[in-house]
């Protein structure tokens, strides 16, 4: 009847290290592949982030993942996370990176927490946030029935309607996680599916689900709670409107990046530019995962990254390090 | 027999509560008289978790027979239980509904926590907390699927057991439906200070301060 998803988290020794070879930031795929990687490599290497497993956790079932043909979000996340365990690589959990400085050899990371750490190199895998529709009513009804975490927030719609803006993995998963508590699901979606065919087939049997594709929605309505919406019929052009209690946004994810986008350089939408070693503008600077400017976000390529970010970190460790700055 | 937890997930909590220092109590608060959802499943989750460390006690109080100390822990829901210290004393970490799910990680490091292990804050967090001077009470709504919860739960716990002042609790919003919605809770985790202040997603501990430093 319950679940009990342990979470095994090693906080072994953060603090006595004076200086170390790589600090990851972030806790998903990416960073804890990049840690697995780094600490193989014989790195004195770091983890820290405010939760473990980052997105996964925003996914009930994961079906492409190659070797794992049905997975739970919190599983594999607990999977990749005993990984790392084994190789005893220190955890600080529940804080985040304020901000990072550079001097002509290190790097200074400030933590919320007003800690200073010290290190050689840093492997920013911060990932994604959330991606707001930023149209009226949806910040003054954000909890209020507008969320952006289905497995978090659907038992609050129990016997509702619910609309699910977006149109690909996230947006198809979010409707599969509703499934069994609301009422009615309503996609509403500015363009074409772009959601996997294998998800898709799944949609197709669900009688509740009503699909209005080429509608992009411009008001959330309400005043203390999610009473409906309104959209623009593209082919039509018609103003119309929808009642419903909560509206599930899964429109992407914005990088994570406050803390450093003034360092390193990123693109328009403020995904990370990096090389194809994953080093950002900065020497000795790495980033990897969703918060790159890599345009397939999955959990497969984010842990590749990771791999990639913490080859490069090494190899520049035994190369470079001292001689370039 | 029950099944609640599995071999598995026992011998993870086994191994999660090794490095617990002192003995902590656990008081459960169940009702005969009274609708008690979950309550046999919290019953039932304690004291399997109590026999899974030697540091970990477990005792089951009723809230009407048993009204003068439910009083003192200003226990007014049932299941709901309390974490005492090696002293036997309440400072203010309190559970409404089975920490079960996701939560199942707050409950066990409130034990760990509270057995006298410190957490890893900032010399400046400590002294910030411990110089909150009025009364705080903090209520973080959860559920069971919202993995982004407990930390937010960790963070009222903690700061409830540096400062006497403070009581932390989490709230099942499913199991106390009426309370939440009272509260006007439908996205988790949702953080409510005093009855009046409002967070919500997983928040840094700073931000609970900010709110406490205005009170």
């Amino acid at each position: 009847m319950f679940d009990f998803n342990v979470e095994k988290t090693n906080t072994s020794e953060f603090d006595g290290q004076e200086k170390w070879d790589s600090i990851v930031i972030g806790g998903g795929p990416a960073g804890l592949n990049a840690a697995l990687y780094a600490k193989r490599k014989g790195l004195r290497v770091g983890i820290i982030t405010d939760e473990i497993g980052g997105q996964l956790h925003n996914t009930t079932d994961i079906d492409n993942y190659l070797g794992f043909s049905l997975v739970k979000g919190a599983d594999l996340s607990q999977s990749f996370l005993d990984h790392v365990n084994k190789l005893d690589v220190p955890i600080l959990k529940g804080v985040k990176v304020k901000s990072v400085s550079h001097d002509a050899l290190d790097f200074t990371l400030t933590l919320t927490d007003g800690k200073l750490l010290t290190t050689k190199t840093v492997i920013v895998a911060t990932g994604g946030a959330p991606k707001k529709l930023d149209i009226p009513g949806e910040k003054e009804l954000s909890n209020k029935g507008v969320t952006y975490c289905a497995t978090c927030d659907a038992p609050f719609f129990k016997d509702k309607h619910v609309i699910v803006a977006g149109g690909g993995n996230s947006a198809a998963e979010g409707v599969l996680d509703l499934v069994s508590y609301a009422r009615k699901i309503t996609v509403v979606h500015r363009s074409q599916w772009r959601a996997d065919k294998v998800l898709l087939d799944k949609l197709n049997a669900i009688e509740k689900l009503e699909v209005h594709l080429e509608s992009q929605l411009l008001k959330v309505l309400g005043e203390d709670h999610v009473t409906g919406v309104e959209y623009l019929e593209k082919e039509s052009g018609e103003i119309k409107q929808l009642d419903a209690e909560g509206l599930l946004i899964e429109i992407g994810n914005v990088p994570k990046n406050e803390f450093i986008k003034d360092l390193v350089k990123t693109n328009e939408s403020g995904e990370i530019v990096v090389d194809e070693s994953q080093m950002t503008s900065v020497q000795g600077l790495y980033a990897a995962g969703d918060l790159t400017a890599q345009p397939h976000k999955q959990i497969i390529i984010s842990a590749a990254e990771g791999a990639k970010a913490a080859l490069a970190a090494s190899q520049y460790l035994n190369s470079n390090y001292k001689e370039n700055k | 027999m029950s099944n609640l937890l599995n071999d598995e997930v026992k011998q993870q909590i086994k191994e999660f509560l090794k490095p617990m220092k002192n003995s902590v109590t656990m008081v459960l608060f169940t009702q005969e008289d009274g609708p008690c959802q979950t309550c046999k499943e919290s019953r039932e989750l304690l004291g399997e978790v109590s026999k899974l460390s030697d540091k970990v006690d477990y005792i089951e109080k009723d809230l009407n027979k048993d009204s003068d100390l439910a009083e003192e822990y200003g226990i007014t829901l049932t299941p709901s239980f309390v974490v005492l210290n090696s002293e036997g004393e309440y400072t203010g970490v309190k559970f409404n509904g089975i920490p079960a799910g996701h939560e199942i990680n707050s409950f066990l490091s409130a034990l760990i926590d509270m057995s006298g292990i410190a957490p890893n804050f900032d010399a400046s967090v400590i002294e910030r907390i411990k110089n909150v001077k009025n009364k705080v009470n903090i209520k973080v709504f959860v559920t069971l699927s919202c993995p982004h919860c407990p930390g937010a739960v960790q963070n009222a716990h903690r700061i409830a057991m540096l400062n006497d002042n403070v009581e932390g609790e989490m709230i099942e919003a499913q199991t106390f439906g009426e309370l939440s919605q009272k509260f006007n809770v439908s996205g988790v985790p949702k953080i409510v200070i005093n009855d009046e202040h409002e967070l919500t997603g997983n928040q840094p501990i700073e931000q609970f301060l900010d709110i406490m430093d205005k009170l």
